[in-house]
């Protein structure tokens, strides 16, 4: 579980962040939800210690990301895996080898170990025998799942993924989203989804914070999202008019 | 920045792995380049000379001398580096911009790893040590090219090798590899930095590039006036 109190954040005079509290907990899908610039990825960016807050607290099962010291937020980190928007593979490593490097950075594992274990992670995310392809060589979906088995490579405790379906056909989408919620079932992950995507809402979102102009403006599961009497977040799920007609009918 | 870059690999066989990586990318890759280019700035730098030295009383063996001292003390050092900066100087900001760009290198922060120093310092490291080699090996093919100029404008051979060996002076090889090592860290430090900081998207990663080896260019210049007059002058 992890749980954020109070969080403040500006980048000089601009107030991204205005006191934000969350609970993400575990072995569910937590959705990020919100317009561009609202502040969901700047909130991301601080959960995984990318950016610094201003004020507040994040608890990741009791301990404080703040007062970690760095060996601390080190092995933290290895308990982290994290799907980027664009993948962020690195492109002169095989799928093979970026699913192995977290493995050969952080632990004294053999050969015929890592391997194993990249086999299966790519067999969990429907890739086998694609181990010596290139970054270059993939499609977006695969990319995509690649980037998964790369982030479940170490077994992390946490899961974040940063609009894990922009970029992807409807179909596709809906695979991946699918298969984000199959492995924080399996492997009892806090999984945090940063997306604005209402296909991927409906379909995993267990958990949802709406963020608005840096706050948080609604919670709740994709259930309640459908009958919610709030302004902000009707106008940011029914936006479109097929929902809009969907929501008359 | 420079104290993140220079510290501890974290992973001695993975720093390893990169190091040879690099040696590759920074110097085997540059092995054409250099030995075409001082091929024939050799042989023009002998024929231009031989031009200008077309006077009986001046002795034939002055055009070895002169492009001897042409290639040791300036072509090779500097014009090649120069040349580098827009080799490998463009080579190292873009491929870390992209890098920067495309979260690439977020996702090795996030993983608790030094992004400056696992990609940084195996460059540095890398041209070093290889510049000094591809500057050893340009002065050697400018010398041939010297040649087969000299013989181009009827100069023996032998006049020719009195002149490459006429009043040589070893501390010039000093002060070459002296200026070598300074430029190899002025290009892999200027042009990884423009690189880490890029922020944007393609434009900016170009950006950063042409930024990369205008001032490692500019700096190469610079220190090119200060090491001349420290150890010359």
């Amino acid at each position: 579980m992890i749980e954020i109190k109070n969080i403040y954040k500006s980048f000089g005079n601009n107030n991204v962040l205005k006191d934000i509290a969350l609970i993400f907990e575990k072995g569910r899908a937590n959705l990020i939800i919100g317009e561009s610039g609202s502040g969901k990825t700047t909130l991301l960016k601080i959960l995984i210690g990318l950016h610094e807050v201003d004020k507040g607290k994040i608890l990741y099962a009791d301990r404080e990301f703040n007062e970690m010291g760095i060996k601390e937020k080190r092995l933290l980190r290895q308990e982290i895996g994290v799907l980027f928007q664009g993948g962020a593979l690195y492109d002169y490593l095989t799928v093979e080898e970026n699913i192995m490097f977290p493995l050969t950075m952080f632990t004294n594992q053999e050969y015929n170990e890592k391997i194993e274990r990249v086999n299966f992670c790519l067999s969990r995310v429907n890739l086998e025998n694609q181990n010596k392809l290139y970054p270059a060589e993939l499609s977006g979906g695969m990319t995509k799942r690649v980037a998964i088995a790369r982030a479940i490579a170490m077994n992390p405790k946490y899961l974040f993924c940063d609009e894990p379906n922009s970029g992807l056909d409807p179909k596709t989408a809906i695979l991946i989203d699918d298969l984000i919620l199959e492995i924080t079932k399996e492997f009892n992950m806090t999984t945090i989804i940063n997306t604005h995507d209402m296909n991927s809402v409906m379909q995993i979102g267990e958990n949802i914070a709406f963020i608005h102009n840096g706050e948080v403006w609604w919670e709740g599961t994709k259930d309640n999202l459908l009958y919610t009497n709030n302004l902000e977040l009707e106008k940011f799920v029914f936006a479109s008019k097929l929902f809009q007609k969907l929501k008359t009918t | 920045m420079l104290r993140r870059v220079i510290s501890l690999p974290e992973k001695k066989k993975v720093f390893t792995q990169q190091l040879i990586l690099e040696f590759e990318k920074v110097g085997i890759n540059s092995l054409g380049i250099v030995i075409i280019i001082s091929l024939f700035v050799g042989a023009v730098v002998s024929i231009q000379t031989s031009i200008n030295l077309e006077n009986p009383f001046l002795p034939s063996y002055l055009i070895g001398l002169a492009t001897r001292d042409s290639l040791i003390l300036e072509f090779s050092p500097t014009m090649l580096s120069l040349i580098l900066a827009g080799k490998v100087g463009s080579n190292i900001a873009s491929e870390i911009g992209t890098m920067r760009v495309t979260e690439q290198i977020d996702a090795l922060e996030i993983m608790g790893i030094n992004s400056a120093s696992f990609l940084i310092l195996p460059k540095i490291i890398a041209a070093l040590f290889f510049f000094p080699l591809l500057v050893i090996l340009s002065m050697s093919i400018g010398m041939i090219g010297g040649w087969i100029g000299a013989l181009s404008t009827g100069i023996t051979t032998s006049a020719f090798f009195t002149g490459l060996t006429y009043e040589f002076r070893p501390f010039y090889i000093t002060y070459c590899l002296t200026k070598t090592v300074v430029f190899a860290f002025i290009i892999t430090s200027v042009s990884a930095y423009y690189g880490y900081f890029t922020n944007g998207g393609a434009l900016e990663v170009g950006r950063a590039s042409t930024k990369a080896v205008v001032y490692s260019s500019i700096l190469i210049l610079v220190f090119n006036f200060i090491l001349t007059n420290m150890l010359l002058a």
